[in-house]
């Protein structure tokens, strides 16, 4: 056992699950501090997640949305880039599905493809201005993608308020050739929200996966992102390749954004401040390890602690508890090093 | 106490390969101590051990008679060793002063007392003769200036064992005839040296004894006045070593390169070459000699598309490539080596067989219907690995970064020849490594001109410039200042064209 978690070759996937299993260790020791049984607390979190049907459909709701924004974050990691602007691409993303969804109709088979493509695009778009602006001018692109996400949210909700019918929070509902809502997944669920994006976003990591590893494009893409002398010595347009990749990176937030839009809600609400999706996207990425299959899993964790948050609240453990959680695995997940250290020393010991 | 530091039987192992296998280095106090091997011999590991940055597997160390556990650098800075890495750890907007005392401020009531440090500081400078100015700032001197800050880093800290990694690497000529002089003045002081090097030349001036590794073994420890030069280059790589490059007269063909009136800028915008004559013919090998800074490095990336050109034409077999973009020079036939192969020439997070293909990665077989085709690339990176003896831990999986010098540029070139440009270009090339690739990667060279192709090859050290070249052109402030024949080259003759003393000598001088 120990010389399996210990042993160099199944690092990758033994260190984030570490940094999981002490999160939840320091959670414990925060809900004994104020006095909650740990036990109680994350049999309600385990309830809240796998309870009943119902309350796995909405887990798989919240997860949803974090594996694109994890999938958005990576993609720009792993090309060199910090895209700390999926936020505001996830908000214009999640109103360019909702505009397309209302303003035609089609069959549904071309509709919905078409809303997300316009989602992407959108999310695509508002990664060009940084992409472009850095390829240019060498401006930095967390400068320019924090700031875009404060334009994104104010701007949004100016245009979500001007769409013909919408009231001063919300956009009439979309088309429902345009929903990626389902009477078949609700009713399997006891008329829990899930949606078909469940599917987009398995897609989408394939999609990561294969751009990646798989094409010419992603070898030169990784290889600006590592190395941008010696990609221009290679010949690759480097400043071309950094436009693309924060293009790539936008969309996967824009379509983050319409898998609430037109998947949980089918409308656009208007939003007081950033819901972080974005920026969960960081710690989503950071313990998927940069990898497709990876941010699918840690995108599913992050996803039930978000779900399980408000049962657990029921179980009278403060909703605070469940972020506190998140917080310690982004922490122990940003110390892989010292993990890796660890698992070193204790190799050496089983010697 | 015969001996101030011994370490014996070290064993250090890293995934996929044994680093030091059953070493032992015995070092006598007051003297130089030379660690000999090529690159990737296992100098730098065995060091790491000694000064606590890794703990060996095996074998154990005595310092002063006395065995001991060095866990980490402090308790190696605890006993009086310390280290000058090859690369600096300095802070480059801090003073000298202030990085000689980071970590160990004088501090009084919370309160940093520099003028005390200072004076300090200026007095062991003055003691072994160092010259150096308390109050600098880092980024304002010399890199030899720079390595003697950390020798005063060592000497504040009361070291009396100094550990030199690589530690003429960096410096020019002048710089490293200093440097002997400076650890000679050392030793007489009463400390001790251990000082890893490849550099034959070096050893015989400096070091008493030599210690040598081959491939993670221990060889030999011999006295350096009673050993030649050869004899040290045989035991470190291991078979007779020939210094003198074997080579036919070349057969010049028609002309491959054409360089005129070529006008380029440095990065700050000042004329590095001005209005520069040169050409290239098939089968023969030119090489530029120079001093460092003379328009060397803008004329290579002018030729290979790294840097624009201000005026004057660059032809490739009768194509202007002047203007051209570096992925259409690549394919019109130039291959090149660059001057920094980890900026320009590799990207070092990449296995090693991704780096293999980056000039081609986008061609078939690699790519097809813009899909990598991993078979391919990794048949290729195999073939190349065997065909250039490119050594490594994990072989093409291999993750560039974690190989040594030696076989990182034995990547670039098996990469940039087997695609047989009809030019090589080679900045550099054997630039910090050990005699046994150098002889190597000399042969390539010489196989290339022998196989018809045009080779321009740039050099700092006129030895290599004039073994390798079949003509040598000298370079001075951003001109061709004579071209003369290798074989009746002197190196008087060369030295003083390249101080500029020979505007006068015409290109058609052979």
């Amino acid at each position: 056992m120990i010389k399996y978690i210990t042993d160099e070759k199944n690092q990758r996937f033994i260190v984030p699950l570490i940094s999981v299993l002490f999160g939840f260790i320091a959670g414990a020791i925060i809900m004994i501090i104020t006095g909650i049984n740990p036990i109680d607390g994350y049999s309600a979190l385990l309830d809240g997640v796998f309870g009943n049907t119902r309350k796995f459909g909405e887990w798989i709701v919240s997860s949803i949305p974090l594996i694109l924004t994890g999938l958005a974050l990576a993609f720009g990691f792993r090309t060199g880039l910090f895209n700390i602007g999926a936020e505001g691409q996830f908000i214009v993303g999640a109103f360019a599905a909702v505009a397309a969804g209302i303003f035609v109709e089609l069959p549904k088979i071309i509709h919905l493809p078409l809303v997300l493509l316009a989602a992407a695009l959108a999310g695509a778009i508002w990664g060009f201005i940084p992409g472009i602006l850095k390829a240019k001018f060498r401006v930095h692109e967390v400068v320019v993608t924090i700031m875009l996400n404060y334009t994104a949210l104010h701007f949004i909700n100016y245009l979500i308020k001007i769409l013909p019918g919408s009231t001063n929070t919300r956009t009439v509902d979309v088309f429902p050739s345009a929903s990626l809502s389902s009477e078949f997944l609700s009713s399997i669920t006891r008329f829990s929200r899930l949606h078909w994006g469940f599917i987009v976003a398995l897609l989408a990591a394939f999609l990561y996966w294969y751009i990646i590893e798989r094409t010419t494009f992603g070898y030169e893409l990784r290889s600006v992102g590592f190395n941008q002398h010696a990609s221009e010595y290679a010949g690759m347009k480097v400043n071309r390749n950094i436009v693309y990749s924060m293009m790539i990176s936008g969309a996967f937030a824009g379509l983050a954004g319409a898998m609430i839009s037109i998947g949980t809600f089918d409308y656009a609400r208007v939003i007081g401040a950033s819901e972080g999706y974005g920026f969960n996207g960081i710690a989503v990425a950071l313990l998927g390890n940069n990898n497709g299959f990876g941010i699918v899993i840690s995108g599913l964790l992050f996803g039930a602690l978000k779900a399980g948050s408000s049962a657990m609240a029921l179980a009278k453990v403060p909703k605070e508890i469940s972020e506190i959680i998140m917080a310690f695995i982004v922490l122990f997940a940003a110390m892989n090093y010292g993990i890796k250290r660890l698992l070193i020393h204790l190799r050496k010991e089983e010697k | 106490m015969e001996y101030v530091i011994e370490m014996l039987n070290i064993r250090k192992e890293f995934p996929g390969i044994v680093a030091n296998d059953n070493i032992t280095l015995q070092v006598k106090p007051g003297e130089i101590h030379a660690l000999l091997g090529e690159n990737g011999a296992g100098k730098s590991t065995l060091m790491s051990v000694l000064f606590g940055l890794y703990q060996p597997e095996a074998g154990e160390i005595k310092v002063r008679g006395k065995k001991v556990n060095i866990a980490n650098p402090n308790v190696a800075n605890g006993l009086g060793i310390g280290m000058v890495h090859q690369h600096f750890k300095l802070v480059h907007n801090f003073t000298v002063t202030e990085n000689i005392i980071l970590g160990q401020e004088p501090t009084e009531r919370g309160r940093i007392n520099i003028q005390k440090a200072a004076n300090e500081i200026k007095e062991l400078s003055k003691k072994y003769g160092l010259d150096v100015e308390p109050h600098a700032v880092i980024q304002d001197i010399t890199v030899g200036m720079q390595q003697r800050v950390e020798i005063l880093k060592m000497l504040y800290r009361n070291a009396d064992i100094l550990i030199f990694d690589e530690p003429t690497a960096a410096l020019t000529p002048q710089e490293i005839t200093e440097l002997i002089e400076i650890m000679r003045r050392l030793v007489n002081e009463g400390k001790s040296i251990i000082v890893i090097t490849h550099k034959l030349k070096e050893i015989k001036e400096a070091a008493d004894r030599c210690t040598i590794i081959r491939r993670g073994k221990y060889i030999d420890t011999v006295d350096v006045e009673n050993t030649s030069e050869e004899k040290l280059a045989s035991l470190m790589v291991g078979r007779e070593v020939s210094f003198i490059v074997k080579k036919d007269a070349a057969k010049p063909g028609k002309t491959v390169l054409k360089i005129s009136d070529l006008v380029v800028n440095d990065s700050r915008g000042l004329k590095a070459v001005e209005g520069l004559n040169l050409e290239i013919r098939e089968g023969e090998i030119l090489g530029i000699a120079g001093v460092d800074g003379n328009g060397q490095t803008e004329l290579l990336e002018a030729i290979s598309g790294l840097r624009k050109v201000e005026s004057g034409k660059i032809e490739l077999l009768g194509n202007d490539i002047t203007n051209m973009a570096i992925r259409n020079r690549t394919e019109t036939g130039i291959g090149h080596i660059p001057q920094d192969r980890h900026k320009h020439g590799l990207v070092l997070d990449f296995r090693l067989a991704e780096n293999l293909v980056l000039q081609t990665y986008y061609k078939e077989p690699y790519s097809k219907n813009g899909l990598l085709n991993d078979e391919e690339i990794n048949n290729k990176a195999d073939a190349l690995i065997k065909e250039f003896d490119v050594r490594s831990g994990q072989g093409k999986d291999t993750v560039t970064r974690a190989m040594s010098g030696g076989n990182q540029q034995k990547a670039i070139i098996a990469r940039e020849v087997d695609r047989s440009p009809k030019l090589l270009v080679a900045g550099q090339p054997t630039r910090g490594l050990d005699v046994g690739a150098i002889e190597f990667i000399h042969k390539k060279l010489i196989e290339e001109r022998d196989k018809g192709r045009a080779v321009l090859m740039v050099s700092l050290e006129l030895d290599e410039v004039m073994n390798v070249s079949d003509r040598i052109a000298v370079i001075f402030e951003g001109r061709i200042v004579g071209v003369v024949k290798a074989s009746s080259a002197t190196e008087s003759e060369l030295g003083l064209m390249m101080a500029g003393a020979a505007q006068d000598k015409g290109e058609g001088d052979i």
